[in-house]
């Protein structure tokens, strides 16, 4: 009996942690597609700013790789990834502020924004870390003017 | 009973004249800035290394915007809003006609023109310790800048705080003059703590208030619950930041962090502040940061 009940309670609580993790993940396709570009991004970052720390050798041919993959990515097309109803006020799930649904000219220019660092550093990347290094502020700029303008800051 | 209420007067009046005599606005001396020699190099530094362009220059302002400062961002607080004023170099709107010594007055010692206390809303409790080399020099590095003709506004306050005077006893409360981290510091930590506590006022929203506004100096640096409402400002002492010195100095460079996010909200300002220092000095930023005490026991108790 004792033992029955203990298994019970074991798989409550293992529930109770499921539950909460669902919560935090989002359901929807589209925020789960926006946010793995947003992560495509940082992962070619981070083989530049190994570089630019230097913690990792530069590496022309794989800065080269990385940035090529950053202007790459930027060619997809977005505009099915931010439907209507997918910002935090109406979904916990997402950090993305109803100001985007309210100024798509605005988004467009700050996106425009990241995709002209891009295409420098892709010009850089591949020069010397000198290059390297220059182009990262520019880049990290153009990620920062749109997250400060809509994205919500981590509820900790 | 007569006598007693007329002594009552003559004790109240007394600690009245006694206070006003302690809360009269300070100013430097006027021989601690004459005869140096303005460096206009090193006044682009403290330029941005202070921050200036953050709050003086227009609501939204980008780019070369940044360097007209025509005033007009407000800042919410618990005590009211207030506007920050034109310090463009117009003559008659702006700060044009200023001397270095009447910068060095406003910027050490909260004191304007006419002798009236700034708020701390200005965050001259920091720029408290900057040197009378830098002050000097970012006096004629600000006169370089262009003149804006747009009329400051008023500070939407309510009383008490709409009565300046009373800023004096409240600069007596909480201007500690200074340093808050002392002990053995390496010439690079030293930079480092001049760059935060004298110019980067970094503490102004990385440190928690009391009642009255003024700063926590015992929870330095410790994190403090963001003005905006939602999240909290991190804390940045070397128990509570472990990224690397390296990591330090490369997100107040580009923004990204080490897992190559980038910075968001009013932290992005200050990096295009701390994106045009030397790579020595955002270095010696982290550097500083790293021997920066966390008092456990007291965090929280806000
Ligand atoms: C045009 C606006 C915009 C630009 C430019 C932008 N971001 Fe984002 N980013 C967002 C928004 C909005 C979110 C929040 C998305 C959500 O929660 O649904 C986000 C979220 C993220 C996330 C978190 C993803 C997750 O798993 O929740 C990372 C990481 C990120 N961005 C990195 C970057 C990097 C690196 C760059 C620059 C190369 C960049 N972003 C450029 C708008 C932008
Ligand atoms: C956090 C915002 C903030 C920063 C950063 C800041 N100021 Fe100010 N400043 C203000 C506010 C607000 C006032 C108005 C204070 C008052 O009226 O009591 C002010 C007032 C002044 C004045 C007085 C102007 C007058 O007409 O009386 C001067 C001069 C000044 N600031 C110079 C500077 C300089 C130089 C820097 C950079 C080293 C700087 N400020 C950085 C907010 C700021
Ligand atoms: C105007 C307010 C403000 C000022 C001034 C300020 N910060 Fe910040 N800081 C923030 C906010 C808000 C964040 C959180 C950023 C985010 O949400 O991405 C932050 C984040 C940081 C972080 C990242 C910490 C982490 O755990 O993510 C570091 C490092 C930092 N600030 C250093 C500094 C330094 C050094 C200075 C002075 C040169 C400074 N800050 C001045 C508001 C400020």
């Amino acid at each position: 009996m004792m033992k029955k009940y203990s298994i019970l309670a074991a798989g409550l609580v293992s529930v109770a942690v499921i539950g909460t993790a669902i919560a935090q993940e989002t359901e929807n396709p589209a925020i789960k597609a926006r946010t793995s570009i947003m992560k495509l991004y940082s992962f070619n970052i981070a083989t530049l700013g190994g570089m630019a720390k230097g913690e990792t050798e530069y590496d022309a041919e794989a800065a080269t790789r990385a940035a090529n993959n950053i202007v790459a990515v930027l060619q997809i097309d977005q505009s099915e990834m931010w439907p209507a109803g997918s910002d935090n006020v109406s979904d916990p799930s997402t950090r993305a502020l109803p100001d985007i649904w309210e100024n798509f000219p605005d988004v467009g220019t700050k996106a425009q924004a990241l995709a002209d660092a891009a295409v420098a550093m892709q010009a850089a990347a591949g020069q010397d870390v000198d290059s390297l290094k220059a182009a990262m502020g520019p880049l990290g700029g153009a990620c920062s003017a749109c997250h400060k303008a809509y994205r919500a800051p981590e509820d900790k | 009973m007569r006598r007693w209420i007329i002594s009552a007067a003559v004790v109240a009046a007394l600690v009245g004249l006694v206070a006003l005599a302690m809360t009269r606005p300070q100013r430097v001396d006027q021989a601690q800035v004459s005869g140096l020699t303005p460096d206009l190099g090193r006044g682009e530094e403290v330029f941005y290394a202070g921050g200036c362009a953050s709050c003086h220059s227009a609501p939204g302002a980008s780019g070369e915007e940044k360097l007209m400062l025509a005033g007009g961002r407000r800042f919410k607080t618990d005590f009211g809003t207030f506007v920050a004023p034109n310090i463009s170099s117009d003559p008659d709107v702006g700060i044009g006609a200023w001397s270095a010594e009447g910068l060095a007055n406003a910027l050490v010692h909260g004191t304007g023109p006419n002798g009236q206390h700034y708020y701390p809303a200005f965050p001259y409790t920091s720029y408290a310790n900057m040197t009378m080399e830098d002050i000097v020099s970012l006096h004629a590095f600000l006169n370089t800048l262009p003149a804006v003709v747009t009329e400051s506004e008023a500070h939407d306050v309510g009383f008490p705080f709409n009565i300046r005077r009373s800023l004096g006893g409240w600069k007596l409360l909480f201007m500690e003059p200074g340093w808050v981290v002392d002990g053995e510091l390496t010439d690079q930590q030293l930079r480092g703590r001049y760059l935060v506590e004298a110019l980067g006022h970094c503490t102004e929203c990385h440190t928690p208030r009391n009642k009255l506004g003024g700063l926590k100096r015992d929870l330095w640096l410790t994190g403090a619950p963001n003005p905006s409402g939602k999240g909290r400002i991190p804390g940045l002492t070397a128990a509570q930041l472990d990224w690397s010195e390296t990591d330090i100095a490369e997100y107040l460079r580009s923004g990204f962090t080490p897992d190559y996010d980038s910075a968001g909200g009013e932290m992005v300002e200050v990096i295009e502040n701390t994106s045009q220092l030397s790579d020595d000095d955002r270095l010696a930023i982290a550097a500083y940061l790293k021997v920066v005490p966390m008092r456990a026991s007291e965090v929280g108790s806000e």
